[in-house]
């Protein structure tokens, strides 16, 4: 167990919102004070007692749409992130240790994918498929697994070199051995750390398809969505849509101090080695 | 010399260094900053046109010391106590414009990489008069012309027109004597060494020590030479200093230091080559035989060994000995199966070996070992040395639980490690200790072979020394025999029975230990044998000269 | 050898030239292939079968696929875009004037972030680990936290309603006069730079530093050369190539950042068109917009590779 008086307070800071955001994510129904779609009051009201954010463009409390958006922006964003993780890691290993041209292959698709920007991507292939929570999931998570295949394989590849994985193939070890046992535990540190800035990327991007009304599609509440729905009142000076951008960028900035902190600590145990 | 501006010069000694102290601060993860004293109460004089040898093993605080007569620290550390007097006047008490002023005019540095201290985007001759014109010492033309006079001095090809060459474009050895042209182009007063030939081939390297003797003895510059091995510096410098773990162990005339050492550590690294091995003579059918293996990469493009054959006796040494492009190391690879041979065949224990890894039997793998000459790559940093040595215990005869551990503490007992290591990880061990668990890993696998690739070439002498030692006694105890590449021919005389000597891919000279080191020899295993630093005065001399006259017979 | 630099210049030219084809394949099969019926879609799920096969007849969608895409490609190659479906508008004539728009605000974003981040990456390195140094890590921690319609709103309260200094919608017409048309984009320009300028001083800080880690570094400085010249005669001619590769990755960017930003400040570019014709499933736009977004793209990082070779030195004079 690490030692809680070395977490640096930053980390603190990161793991305590992560916390929040996670128990609002998983309990909303039990922990908003009013229903997703109810409307309680006027339009756009400002902050009371009673509506802690006050309402949003229909009088909806934003509050309570706040913590059902975390919900749908941390699942999607979670299982974006999931897909992007398991198709990119496996693959990548798997181009760097069996070589030849299944590695060819799958690195000029991944060169060709990458070669446009994900969100222009996004928005043509969401331009013909209908806009479903699967089809966001799946197309964030194969568009973003292009970049965890790159570090994954490159990982691999530099471990790959390694004697000690030699020693291991002159052993007579098998593929599943050197895979698992000699070459995960040493790139798990930068892959972890790539966990935390994927799932992030994959929350700014989600939002912003949102935000462009791509995304996940109304009544269901998403904090991107929200910014869409309330940015006309930014101009009568009614900051209601700043509210769930802000959260966006805490929930990022936290899980970015997690990240770090995660890297750094996997990467200082006994006989680790820095492969960042 | 009137255009020169005048540059401080006291009386006494050129450089004069009083209880220097050094320190560092290091950030040991997950704990409080540390305070490290990398040299301590070390002082030294050296006077106009002397050359002093500063020794000693990594760690030592030799370049430290060094550098610190330039006012430089490297990454952080900081001359925190003493004076460094150099012409007369303490150095330390200068701001940032009064080192400028020194360095580069007074005091001039070469490195151990020239590779890597020369920028890459400049022609060499802009960057060798550099500091000269900088500092107004001489302008560009006098530069120049001093430039190619030094480069000629140091024995460089085309000395006329190397200067518009780019850095790459030379090669290393010729990189290094650039490097010290550069240092004596601005006629400084001090010149400090760092290594210069430690990166080098034997045969390149003795070229380049002889460049520097000469340059040094014609221009009268005083020099700070800091090596590790004390019969090159043996050859270059009038006193020697040995220092260990940050401290002065003994300062004295070369002579004395290498002939009459007053210290036992002193002694110890004056000793160090001197392990008895009696060679064993050749006994019935080898256990390994190679035989006309040809072997290429990229597909048959780059032709890497050349029709070899060799054979090694049950538990004896054979040493392959050969420099860098060789294809020593290569030849390794093709016994083990990574690169498989394009023709020839290698015979195991009286069986053929098939020719690619993944063809051959768990016996085979077992009973043919390798250790690598970087200890701290060649095992998982994830791993524990239990893991580490407990793996071929496992995987070659299915023993688990205590039974392997029994079997693990037994080795780690024969490489003269305790128990006690069993939990620990790679980085938390000496360079020492960790190729001793590499060689217990190795026989774990109770093999008839290991191949040394390099073992010892990473390490420090003594510690080197340690682990042939090591090598020696487990031979005959267990009767295993050593494949062992290395470049060090000094190495080779303490340990082999059988010795192959390989250029460019071919074997030019194989026999038995006695017999390949004995007259008449072949051009290169004379060059090769002439190469070798001894701890002799003068040796240096008889070489060249020696290896002149070879030539002039030609 | 095929190393010299105009050989390895061509090459890298022509790959290019072969990866944007093969984008423009994908990005065909991505709006051709996958399910949903362009006909379809734009009568609407009422219409009557009659109808349906009128539109499709009349867009070519009877043809392979193949041959679609060649008349498709065909007509780019001659600059000729299509037809929208919505609005049945010349898309090439409706697109340049935004493509223009669109150009005019990345300039000036980039005009901005390019010189700040560079500047401040060097303060950056200069000042390493001090406040300056430890200031900019965080904030850029914050900019690449930050969602671009975060700082755009931001932007826009404080500045177009709270304060009142500049319109916190841009528009831009035809015939607007400079210092006009420069007021409009001053909020998206500083967003855009907002957004991009983070990342590419940390890139530069990381380059610049690697570069200053060199031995040579050292050497220069053992050769008691004024800091100054350190940096001017050592490093800067090694630092080159890697500050314009950061430079054009993050101009890259800085192209796709300009969809969302468009949106935000309403501004009549290229990203907003885009974003309107998808929602509207318009492919021949989406193509078209999404193509010239990726030439750009590509464009930014052959630039960047070709500056990699031609300032290295290695390539420049070969042995």
């Amino acid at each position: 167990m690490p030692d809680l008086k070395r977490i640096p307070l930053g980390a603190w800071f990161g793991l305590i919102l992560c916390a929040i955001f996670l128990f609002a994510a998983i309990f909303a129904p039990l922990v908003a004070p009013h229903g997703m779609g109810e409307i309680v009051g006027d339009v756009w009201a400002p902050a009371s007692a009673q509506y802690p954010f006050g309402t949003d463009n229909l009088g909806r409390d934003l509050l309570s749409r706040m913590i059902y958006g975390a919900r749908t922006t941390i699942l999607i964003a979670a299982l974006a992130t999931a897909l992007s993780f398991i198709l990119g890691s496996v693959l990548g290993f798997m181009a760097a240790v069996a070589g030849g041209w299944f590695d060819t292959v799958s690195s000029r698709v991944v060169d060709l994918l990458m070669a446009i920007p994900t969100l222009i991507f996004a928005l043509v292939v969401l331009s013909v498929l209908p806009t479903t929570v699967v089809t966001l999931i799946l197309v964030m998570g194969i568009l973003d697994s292009t970049r965890v295949f790159r570090l994954a394989r490159a990982v691999a590849v530099d471990i790959n070199v390694m004697d000690y994985v030699e020693a291991a193939k002159l052993r007579g070890e098998g593929t599943g051995w050197i895979i698992f046992r000699e070459i995960l535990p040493n790139a798990l540190s930068p892959l972890i750390s790539e966990l935390g800035l994927r799932f992030i990327y994959a929350v700014l991007f989600l939002s912003a398809l949102s935000f462009l009304g791509l995304g996940v599609q109304p009544p269901e509440a998403d904090w991107g969505g929200m910014v869409k729905e309330n940015k006309d009142g930014i101009v009568f000076g009614i900051p209601a849509a700043l509210i769930p951008a802000a959260a966006i960028a805490l929930l990022a900035i936290s899980v970015n101090l997690v990240a770090d902190w995660v890297l750094n600590r996997t990467s200082d145990l006994k006989g680790g080695r820095g492969n960042g | 010399m009137a255009r020169r501006p005048a540059k401080p010069r006291g009386d006494g000694p050129l450089l004069d260094i009083r209880d220097l102290r050094i320190e560092a601060t290091s950030y040991p993860p997950g704990e409080a900053p540390r305070i490290v004293t990398i040299v301590d109460g070390v002082s030294l004089t050296l006077e106009r046109g002397k050359v002093l040898g500063l020794i000693g093993e990594s760690g030592a605080g030799k370049s430290t010391i060094g550098l610190s007569s330039m006012g430089y620290g490297r990454g952080g550390v900081r001359i925190t106590g003493g004076e460094v007097r150099l012409n007369g006047r303490d150095i330390m008490k200068n701001r940032a414009s009064g080192f400028r002023a020194l360095r580069g005019r007074e005091v001039c540095y070469v490195a151990q990489s020239a590779a890597a201290a020369f920028n890459p985007a400049h022609k060499l001759m802009d960057q060798v008069v550099e500091a000269a014109v900088r500092h107004g010492t001489l302008r560009r033309a006098e530069a120049e012309k001093r430039a190619v006079a030094l480069f000629r001095k140091l024995s460089l090809p085309n000395p006329e027109t190397i200067g518009e060459r780019f850095p790459h474009q030379v090669s290393g050895g010729q990189l290094q004597r650039v490097m010290t042209a550069m240092a004596l182009c601005s006629e400084p007063d001090l010149i400090v060494f760092d290594e210069p030939t430690t990166a080098l081939d034997v045969t390149t390297q003795i070229d380049v020590l002889a460049a520097i003797k000469d340059a040094i003895r014609d221009t009268g510059v005083a020099a700070l030479y800091i090596t590790h091995d004390l019969a090159v510096v043996a050859q270059v410098a009038d006193q020697i200093m040995v220092l260990r773990h940050g401290k002065l162990v003994e300062w004295g005339d070369t002579r004395q230091i290498i002939k009459e050492p007053r210290q036992e550590y002193t002694n110890a690294l004056v000793s160090v080559h001197e392990i008895q091995h009696p060679e064993k003579a050749p006994t019935g059918t080898p256990v390994l035989s190679v035989k006309n293996v040809t072997a290429s990469y990229g597909g048959g493009r780059v032709k890497v060994l050349k029709n070899v054959s060799v054979d090694l006796c049950a538990g004896q040494t054979l040493a392959v000995v050969g420099e860098s492009g060789s294809g020593k190391s290569t030849l390794a690879r093709a016994i083990t199966g990574l690169l498989p041979p394009e023709d020839g065949s290698v015979t195991f224990v009286g069986r053929t070996l098939a020719p690619r890894l993944r063809d051959r039997t768990k016996t085979d793998l077992r009973e043919l070992q390798m250790i690598y000459q970087m200890a701290d790559v060649a095992m998982n940093p994830r791993q524990t040395v239990g893991t580490i040595i407990g793996r071929p215990i496992e995987f070659y005869f299915g023993i688990k639980g205590q039974e392997r551990d029994r079997r693990v503490a037994e080795l780690l007992e024969k490489i003269e490690m305790g128990k006690g290591f069993i939990d620990r990880y790679p980085a938390e061990l000496s360079g020492g200790q960790k190729q001793r668990v590499c060689i217990a890993r190795a026989l774990a696998a109770n093999p008839k072979l290991i191949i040394c690739d390099e073992v010892t070439s990473a390490l420090d002498p003594l510690v080197a020394n340690g682990i042939l030692k090591l090598l020696l006694g487990l031979q005959a105890e267990e009767g295993v025999a050593y494949l062992f590449i290395t470049h060090d021919l000094a190495t080779v005389k303490s340990i082999a029975d059988s010795i192959a000597v390989m250029l460019r891919g071919e074997v030019v000279r194989y026999g038995p230990k006695s017999r390949v080191l004995t007259p008449p020899f072949d051009d290169y295993t004379d060059l090769l044998l002439r190469s070798v630093p001894e701890m002799e005065i003068g040796w240096l001399e008889g070489a060249i000269s020696g290896r002149r006259m070879a030539s002039a017979g030609n | 050898m095929g190393t010299s630099i105009p050989v390895l210049i061509v090459k890298r030219v022509g790959l290019g030239l072969l990866l944007l084809l093969a984008v423009s394949i994908l990005i065909f099969a991505g709006t051709q292939i996958l399910p949903g019926d362009v006909a379809q879609s734009i009568l609407g799920q009422s219409a009557t079968p009659q109808a349906l096969a009128n539109l499709r007849a009349e867009l070519g969608l009877n043809d392979p696929a193949w041959l679609r895409y060649l008349h498709w490609l065909g007509g780019i190659l001659t600059g000729d875009l299509g037809t929208a479906l919505t609005s049945r508008q010349d898309i090439a004539s409706s697109l340049w004037p935004r493509l223009k728009n669109t150009l005019f605000l990345a300039f000036w974003a980039a005009a901005i972030s390019v010189p700040l981040a560079i500047a401040l990456g060097l303060i950056a390195v200069r000042y390493r680990n001090g406040f300056v140094d430890k200031a900019i890590s965080a904030f850029a921690l914050a900019s690449t936290s930050f969602p671009e319609f975060f700082v755009g709103y931001l932007l826009v309260f404080f500045f177009a309603v709270k304060w009142q200094f500049f319109p916190g919608i841009s528009t831009v017409y035809d015939g607007m006069p400079f210092l006009a048309r420069m007021q409009a984009i001053a909020l998206p320009a500083t967003a855009l730079t907002l957004v991009v300028l983070a990342h590419m001083m940390r890139m530069t800080r990381a380059a610049i530093l690697n570069v200053m880690q060199s031995a040579y570094i050292e050497t220069a400085e053992l050769k008691g050369l004024r800091p100054i010249e350190i940096i001017r005669r050592h490093a800067f001619p090694n630092a080159v190539a890697p500050i314009v590769n950061v430079v054009m990755l993050n101009l890259a960017y800085l192209v796709v950042g300009v969809v969302v930003i468009e949106v935000i400040f309403v501004y009549p570019g290229m990203g907003q068109y885009l974003v309107d014709h998808v929602a509207k499933r318009d492919v021949p736009v989406v193509q078209a917009v999404g193509l010239i977004f990726a030439a750009v793209y590509i464009g930014m990082n052959i630039i960047a590779d070709i500056v990699a070779i031609v300032a290295n030195p290695r390539l420049r004079h070969p042995k």
